[in-house]
């Protein structure tokens, strides 16, 4: 038996609902799923916001893994509303309870003056180099798309800077901020693997960005050739969305720490010394900063620098790596960041420990006295899309035997 | 730092019923880290944080936090190396 095209419409009209776009806000807003079943390119060009996207050439093979309740009401749209019926007629044929189809379509949704959006796309060339990425459902190329639009900020080009550095050009974070006052000395070398033997006597910056390029030249490296101080910190972190402490010494962690809460940028820190490092991420009033962890720093004589103490070197290239690792967890809003944890890495034993970590209400810096003094003076939390070196001492672990009397 | 003047041990075992005891016996079976661990009356220095298990004593009963037999007790100094 024949069936001609108007027969499918009629069928489609009568097991699935049509609803206007003004009745599909409501529901979506409800709850409800909106599936968009037109072509890539027509969703490329703009889609409404919080749509599911399957075209439907792929409807039958994709839609059970998209959609598995298929108890679940759905509302289906595509350009005019003539495919999102037809999509409807087949998902009610495979089980789907409730397949609405949205009368009009998008067309009639954009004229109506309603949301959409357009998902940022990368270039034939960026799909290529990121494919990898691409692949991983968590990133994906909304995923890669907002890395390429995040800025990361690197306090130190040193040993913790290096390994991180190289990891987020590569991961096509798209502006990398270098803080390093410092020249490449041959005594770098046997660790700061992103400087080279050619390069000594040339600035750390200079060199930190060389390398990037040659790896990644869509990244844009801004470089401040300063030492961060009190005067410069709050010029220089602006506008970062997150921030990575390769610092030694404990007065530009307080500097930093202090004007990074006061505007809401989430650090990455981490520290070495010897055999071991430590690694946490301080996000402002959602876990502690480094004052809740450190309110007062040690006096100078017990706390000597690397220089003196030495340091294995893959030890900051191991801390680096998951510093940038969490940062990249930061960017894209995926994981569980080291947030209220401090990860103690022993490379002698090849350990990791974990310490839980709170935020001190009477922290001076993001306590609740503080939170109000800066609410005050109306600092919003900024939401993220996206050598001298002094020394860690080691954790000394003391178990007792057992009640004395 | 604390590991050299604990004869190179990372690990040790010390009888004590609370957090503070420990500490003192720490202290006194190596009185080299008396100097980085405690102040001159005997209190904890500020810099210096000290764990049972994975919680910080502070939030516990500071060195009045009793402890058993399996527990442990981590000494963490502030520390600021990064290159």
């Amino acid at each position: 038996m024949n069936k001609t095209f108007n027969e499918l419409m009629r069928e489609a009209r009568a097991v699935a609902r049509e609803v206007w776009p003004d009745e599909a806000a409501r529901l979506a807003a409800s709850g409800v799923r909106l599936l968009d079943v037109r072509e890539q390119h027509e969703w490329e060009e703009g889609h409404i916001p919080g749509a599911l996207h399957v075209a439907r050439g792929y409807l039958e093979m994709e839609i059970e893994s998209v959609l598995p309740d298929r108890n679940a009401p759905v509302v289906i749209y595509c350009a005019g509303g003539v495919r999102s019926l037809l999509a409807a007629r087949e998902l009610k044929e495979m089980g789907y309870a409730a397949p609405m189809s949205m009368a009009g379509g998008f067309q009639l949704w954009k004229s109506e003056g309603r949301p959409w959006t357009q998902p940022r796309v990368l270039t034939p060339e960026q799909k290529r180099r990121y494919s990898r990425h691409l692949l991983i459902p968590e990133v994906g190329s909304e995923g890669q798309a907002r890395l390429l639009a995040s800025r990361a900020l690197f306090i130190g080009a040193g040993g913790l800077g290096s390994s991180g550095l190289l990891y987020l050009a590569a991961a096509g974070v798209g502006t990398i901020g270098v803080v390093d006052f410092d020249t490449v000395d041959l005594s770098n070398l046997q660790r700061q693997v992103i400087h080279a033997t050619d390069r000594v006597g040339q600035k750390k910056t200079d060199s930190a960005a060389q390398s990037v390029h040659a790896l990644n030249p869509d990244i844009d490296v801004i470089a401040y050739d300063e030492m961060l101080t009190e005067e410069n910190v709050d010029r220089i972190i602006e506008g970062y969305d997150v921030i990575l402490d390769g610092t030694d010494t404990f007065e530009t962690r307080y500097t930093l720490n202090d004007a990074a809460v006061r505007v809401g940028i989430p650090v990455v820190h981490a520290s070495v010394f010897r055999f071991e490092g430590q690694l946490t991420v301080f996000q402002p009033y959602a876990g502690p900063c480094y004052r809740c962890l450190y309110p007062a720093p040690p006096p100078p004589e017990l706390a000597p620098g690397c220089s003196v103490a030495g340091v294995l070197g893959v030890v900051p290239g191991t801390l680096g790596l998951l510093q940038a690792t969490e940062a990249i967890k930061v960017l894209l809003g995926i994981g569980e960041p080291l947030v209220g944890r401090l990860l103690i890495y022993d490379a002698l034993d090849m350990s990791f420990q974990e310490l839980q970590l709170r935020r001190d209400p009477s922290c001076p810096a993001c306590g609740d006295g503080a939170r109000e003094a800066a609410a005050g003076e109306a600092a919003t939390p900024k939401a993220t899309v996206s050598e001298a070196a002094g020394v860690q001492a080691t954790p000394l672990v003391a178990r007792p035997l057992g009640r004395i009397g | 730092m604390l590991r050299a003047q604990a004869e190179g041990n990372k690990q040790v075992e010390v009888d004590g019923a609370t957090v503070g005891d420990v500490m003192h016996g720490l202290v006194e079976r190596f009185p080299g880290l008396g100097e980085q661990l405690l102040a001159s009356d005997g209190s904890l220095n500020r810099f210096v944080n000290v764990y049972l298990n994975d919680q910080d004593i502070r939030y516990l009963q500071e060195l009045r936090t009793p402890v058993s037999a399996t527990d442990t007790v981590v000494i963490l100094p502030a520390m600021a190396g990064g290159a």
